[in-house]
């Protein structure tokens, strides 16, 4: 038997909801403007008009739209997230993408009909965890954490009977979701509370003449020789030195790549596949899904993973299998 | 109204020494530190907790018979099921008191009294009394909480509340270890290269600015935090529990100094010089707590600030 798997698709703005539905999106994941969800960069979310559209749209041509209010809501002022939930209900979502205990249970018991994932953020990796957020506030799915192997992907599968969801695709942080303060250390502004990882707004590029050096803060993030190309300054991503060593302590600038794996993770239990993106163009969205739902529905029907070449869409052009893979630890 | 009497608990160790050093470290806590609890158990890495097993009974009788209530904390990282298995183990104990720092000790722990340590994420008082109805009746909020999250979480009284006011701070896990990864080891392979950096692994920016620490899988600020001069602030919004996370450092002077600040015996501005000399020169931070970037030192006041609210209308 060969399951289809649900291929769930960022969508950053309207029109990268349009893209990813034309090419083949089952569902797509967006968030509102704002501190609620965890992509909260300028230029990028939706308005309720905006939802309200993309919401037809999608379910026009047979997609789903899940609304990621993924960041913990702020001591002493719940309103903005709980809205967030309201909204994403009243307008009809398909699912909503939650991370906070406090907001789960808001959800669970105001909108009770309202389908409930639980984010990465949430960082749930053992069934004891996985249960407790399905007993507690009925949560339907899981995306799990990038952290688990196949082999533990598979096992926990074989002990709940929650829907789970992989990142087969993009951008992977090294730290365990939502539990990474650095960033926060380092600027002030926390992404769990905030939604931003590695703000743009404490950004600098310094032109040394001889060399690009990338900061985020006060801090060097990296220093690029004049003819190489800087990379943005994510801190888990930057070169660092310890014991008299200079190298990318935590991860090298690549991107995750487990696309080649997606039979053996149909195999493993898992119900739909994530793609990372929701701050990137059409030009990506458009690519990537379309290569992966060739992927996707060759696996359903049993044939070999067509050759795929995403290289050129990937950060510095170089891919990893992260955590599925035992080597990556 | 007379002030709630402050109490002091030490932290579980967050590195990796040696098992007979880390005895002799907690029988010295034992004998001379005036803490009132002491949490044991390996939080950072599954790997290392073995070595200390064999001498976990005499450390804690030790402490116990020294009048310090003793409490067990768990994996922040639970990622198989072999870390399940450890977890599971310590949330069974029935007479031990024990500190969740991931959901699934949260959900062992459900309906009987618990802590919850700085690995889980309690950012507001929704999830503060959610815990606490399944029976969490202490907790440690993550680190990076403003005073003015800490105040309104205090104020719910669902809890004990408990805040961290010395040592690194941990920023980040990984399941991968970069203690190994940092002399090409893998974690399964990885020779406990750990033990060779018992404050952590200096982490410099190219640009040769201090910047991190590394404690295996671990990312710890390479400041120590250091809350001594707010402790008052904090009393005044009804903490009355200080967290000190363990160093290789006179933990007994440490320890004391914080006593003494909190009995009133010592000035809170003295007392973040002696604390200076204590850690060799590391700078201090308390930019978390006044809502600033976390690695700043803010000069010290009684108010914080307002700072604008999150969650723009959308």
């Amino acid at each position: 038997m060969s399951k289809r798997l649900e291929l769930v698709c960022p969508a950053g703005t309207p029109a990268a909801l349009r893209v990813a539905v034309d090419a083949g999106a089952d569902a797509v994941y967006l968030g509102f403007r704002g501190a609620t969800n965890a992509r909260n960069f300028p230029g990028l979310n939706f308005s309720l008009d905006e939802l309200d559209e993309g919401l037809a749209y999608a379910h026009d041509h047979g997609g789903k739209v899940f609304v990621a209010v993924n960041t913990f809501p702020e001591a002493g002022n719940p309103d903005p997230w709980r809205r967030a939930v309201d909204d994403a209900a009243a307008l009809g979502a398909d699912a909503v993408i939650l991370a906070d205990i406090g907001l789960a249970e808001y959800a669970a018991n105001n909108h009770p009909e309202l389908r409930r994932h639980l984010s990465v953020q949430a960082s749930a990796s053992t069934a004891e965890a996985i249960l407790f957020y399905h007993r507690e506030f009925g949560i339907k799915r899981v995306i799990l954490p990038r952290v688990l192997t196949v082999a533990e992907i598979a096992a926990l599968n074989r002990q709940t009977s929650v829907e789970t969801e992989v990142f087969v695709f993009g951008a992977m942080g090294v730290m365990v979701e939502g539990r990474c303060s650095m960033s926060s250390y380092v600027t002030g502004r926390s992404p769990n509370l905030c939604g931003m990882c590695s703000p743009p707004s404490h950004v600098r590029y310094l032109d040394r003449g001889f060399e690009l050096v990338s900061k985020l803060g006060e801090y060097t993030v990296n220093v690029f020789p004049g003819d190489e190309l800087a990379g943005y300054p994510t801190l888990c991503r930057g070169r660092f030195v310890a014991r008299g060593r200079a190298s990318y302590l935590f991860e090298e600038p690549t991107s995750l790549n487990v696309i080649h794996m997606v039979p053996e993770l149909a195999k493993a239990g898992v119900a739909a596949l994530k793609i990372e993106g929701r701050q990137r163009g059409r030009a990506y969205v458009s690519e990537v899904v379309a290569a992966i739902r060739r992927v996707v529905d060759a696996a359903a029907r049993g044939e070999p993973i067509p050759p795929v070449d995403l290289a050129d869409v990937t950060e510095g052009g170089r891919q990893t299998p992260g955590g599925f893979h035992k080597s990556w630890h | 109204m007379a002030p709630m009497t402050a109490k002091l608990t030490l932290g579980p160790l967050l590195f990796h020494w040696s098992a007979e050093k880390q005895r002799d470290f907690h029988f010295r806590m034992a004998d001379e530190a005036p803490v009132d609890t002491v949490c044991l158990g390996e939080v950072v890495c599954a790997k290392r907790a073995p070595f200390f097993e064999p001498y976990l009974p005499e450390v804690i009788e030790r402490l116990e018979a020294a009048g310090k209530e003793v409490v067990l904390s768990t994996l922040a990282l639970v990622a198989n099921e072999r870390d399940m298995e450890r977890v599971r183990a310590l949330s069974c104990e029935p007479n031990f008191f024990v500190e969740a720092n991931d959901v699934a000790a949260v959900a062992l722990l459900s309906g009987r009294a618990h802590a919850i340590g700085p690995f889980v994420n309690v950012y507001n008082e929704e999830t503060l009394r959610f815990l606490a109805r399944h029976g969490a009746t202490r907790v440690c909020p993550p680190l990076e909480l403003p005073a003015k999250s800490i105040s309104i979480l205090a104020r719910t009284d669902a809890v004990e509340m408990e805040v961290q006011v010395f040592g690194r701070l941990a920023l980040a896990m990984s399941a991968r270890c970069f203690h190994a990864r940092s002399r090409n080891l893998h974690r399964d392979s990885c020779q406990f290269v750990c033990e060779e950096d018992p404050d952590g692994m200096p982490v410099e920016t190219l640009d040769g600015d201090p910047f991190l620490a590394v404690s295996g899988p671990q990312i710890l600020s390479y400041t120590f935090g250091n809350l001594v001069r707010e402790l008052e602030a904090l009393r005044g919004m009804g903490v009355r529990r200080f967290r000190l996370s363990p160093h290789d450092i006179d933990m007994v002077s440490v320890a004391q100094i914080f006593r003494d600040v909190l009995d009133g015996r010592k000035d809170p501005e003295a007392a973040f010089q002696t604390l200076g000399d204590l850690v060799r020169g590391v700078p201090f931070s308390n930019g978390f707590y006044y809502g600033a970037e976390g690695v700043r030192l803010c000069a010290p006041s009684g108010q914080t600030a307002a700072g604008p609210a999150l969650g723009d209308i959308h």
